[in-house]
């Protein structure tokens, strides 16, 4: 196992030093970068502001200089300061913002697990049914679901026609003044529909993965002998089928970190809820370069994260992994 | 096989349906100016966010033009960035996963790993930092969008080389003197075209679900052009008045990913019967 890790590890070197690359290949698209400046720049780049990227990126200096410079920051974890007017240093910024889209992105993965494997698996065992065809309906029409529709429909149900739940920020205004049970309780009335929708763009691939598994682990030998040997369907399905069907999904929930994340711009964006997607946003209409470039290497880095994860419990779960790569 | 292929094409209900909608789009956005019930730019203050009457069918947005004719107008931003948007990520994808997959060794590490690194980027960030740099407008959204997708046609392309590669045409092809280039664009890549042909279905819809997503965020297509995503933020901005400004323009990019999602599969199943699961 030591040994696994230390060679997962290794191959994330080169995966780290390439994300560095394309962010800082991506900076140079702004406005401020050296060819921009022989070819008169686009006017959203005031003075001051291309200054700062002069500094902040020591765009004067030749390519590969920049580039070690760079570096050598991000090592520190200085990512320069905001253009925005509070000026802070970019990091801090990330930083508080974090905590509540990791909350939204884990809670909605929970969700995600809980209701794509008992679909997944239920039409599985009984395939070609009507329970079957109508999930078959659901995941393709979930795949097209432009999921930021479903959830203005869904704050015109909830929110604004039965009003029973809030469509805006993670608080409500008198927040301070409830007892902190009630806290809690607001805090959650808030999260649900965020949670639902950002869930239900996985929901659709996952249980459609989970049944394609579990059809692929009925047909094997092993469940053959499990119910030659007189186990009842009940133990040979849910002991030693899904079992060995579980294991792949750990995969997919790593690949699904970067469609989470991502989508997060768009659902803390339409809900108002104050994390890094939405921060995300603003910085992007109001063309905060530091923050943008920031955040995109930090969602990288969560993304790579996230798959190194997903591998190290896929080979702790399963030896045959450990022992073949 | 041609035949074949078209037999159980259409013996496909869902795979029928998907190509009839995807044809019915083609029809709907060539011929806008002529079935457009009204100019889809033409402003009347007079008129503003009205529900769906026999006059509008699907109501009027904020500056009271007709939803049901900038809808019509709409559907050829999705056409056309469905189209540009693959057209790019397949020309990127098939040329790198013929590179990779043809070559092997060192080439193939490099293109790969590079595969694995623009993957680590959550898409939709790296195609929101590079408009946020650049200006949103509709082309750069569908070169961005184009040069964020193309790593699964790598994958696929390259898996289709590194078995077509051993096979006795491309020998055979090698011996009478056939060089590098001649071999993987003319011999092995045709052969490689079914699958780039169903991802390629598959990636339209979603380039067209992208597109909406960053319109509706209002860092896509600019108004006063109307796309399906720019008419619901004027939804969500009028959320507690104008229900149809949020539902239609939804159904009909629902619809329309459907479609193509429904063609892609069809194709993929009529082209292989064993990749059926």
């Amino acid at each position: 196992m030591v040994s696994y890790l230390v060679k997962r590890l290794l191959t994330m070197i080169p995966l780290l030093i390439g994300i560095t690359i394309i962010c800082f290949v991506v900076i140079h698209l702004a406005p401020g970068s050296p060819t921009d400046l022989q070819t008169e720049l686009s006017p959203h780049a005031s003075v001051e502001a291309r200054e700062r990227l002069m500094a902040l990126y020591d765009l004067d200096k030749p390519v590969h200089v920049q580039y070690m410079l760079w570096i050598k920051k991000l090592a520190t974890l200085d990512l320069g300061h905001s253009f925005s007017p509070d000026g802070r240093p970019v990091v801090d910024k990330i930083a508080e913002r974090l905590p509540i889209t990791i909350i939204i992105n884990v809670l909605s993965m929970i969700l995600i697990i809980a209701v794509a494997v008992p679909l997944g698996v239920i039409s599985a065992v009984r395939r070609d049914s009507l329970f079957d065809k109508a999930t078959t309906i659901f995941v393709f029409v979930g795949f097209a679901m432009p999921t930021f529709w479903l959830a203005l429909l869904l704050m015109i149900l909830f929110g604004v026609n039965l009003g029973w739940l809030p469509i805006s920020g993670i608080r409500s205004l008198n927040y301070e003044y409830l007892p902190a049970w009630q806290q809690h309780v607001d805090l959650a009335r808030h999260l649900i529909l965020p949670v639902l929708l950002s869930a239900f763009g996985g929901l659709a691939g996952f249980s459609r993965y989970m049944r394609a598994n579990m059809l692929e682990v009925i047909r094997q030998d092993y469940i053959t002998t499990a119910r030659a040997k007189g186990l009842s369907e009940r133990v040979v399905i849910y002991k030693h089928a899904l079992r060995n069907a579980l294991l792949p999904v750990i995969t997919i929930l790593g690949l699904s970190v970067p469609g989470l994340i991502g989508g997060s711009v768009i659902f803390e964006t339409i809900f108002a809820i104050p994390g890094m997607g939405q921060l995300f946003y603003l910085s992007v209409m109001s063309r905060d370069y530091p923050v943008v470039m920031g955040i995109l290497f930090i969602g990288a880095v969560l993304t790579l994260m996230g798959n190194l994860l997903a591998d190290v419990s896929y080979a702790a779960a399963d030896p045959r992994i450990r022992v073949s790569s | 096989m041609k035949t074949d292929f078209w037999y159980r094409f259409f013996r496909n209900k869902l795979a029928v349906a998907g190509g009839i909608v995807v044809i019915a789009l083609f029809a709907v956005s060539l011929l806008a100016p002529w079935i457009a019930p009204c100019d889809p730019n033409e402003i009347n203050i007079d008129r503003v966010l009205e529900s769906p009457s026999s006059e509008h069918l699907l109501g009027t947005d904020q500056l009271g033009r007709d939803v049901l004719s900038r809808m019509i107008w709409g559907s050829r931003i999705s056409l056309k960035v469905g189209f540009v948007a693959t057209g790019i990520a397949i020309l990127v994808g098939a040329v790198l996963g013929a590179v990779a997959g043809y070559y092997g060794h060192w080439v193939d590490s490099v293109i790969m790993r590079f595969v694995d690194v623009m993957l680590c980027f959550p898409s939709f960030f790296l195609i929101l930092a590079v408009i946020a740099l650049l200006e949103p407008s509709i082309w750069n959204i569908m070169i961005v969008i184009g040069l964020t997708g193309w790593m699964g046609i790598t994958r696929l392309v390259r898996a289709d080389f590194i078995s077509l590669k051993e096979r006795d045409f491309v020998q055979a092809a090698r011996v009478i003197g056939a060089g590098d280039g001649r071999i993987i664009f003319r011999h092995i890549l045709p052969n490689a075209m079914a699958s780039v042909l169903v991802a390629a279905t598959l990636g339209v819809a979603g380039a067209i679900l992208t597109e909406s997503a960053l319109s509706f965020l209002g860092i896509g297509v600019q108004p006063p052009t109307p796309s399906w995503g720019n008419i619901l933020t004027a939804g969500k901005d009028n959320i507690d008045i104008a229900w149809w400004l949020s539902l239609y323009p939804g159904l009909a990019i629902l619809i329309t990913v459907l479609g193509y999602n429904l063609l892609g599969e069809g194709i993929r199943d009529s082209l292989d019967p064993r990749l059926r699961e």
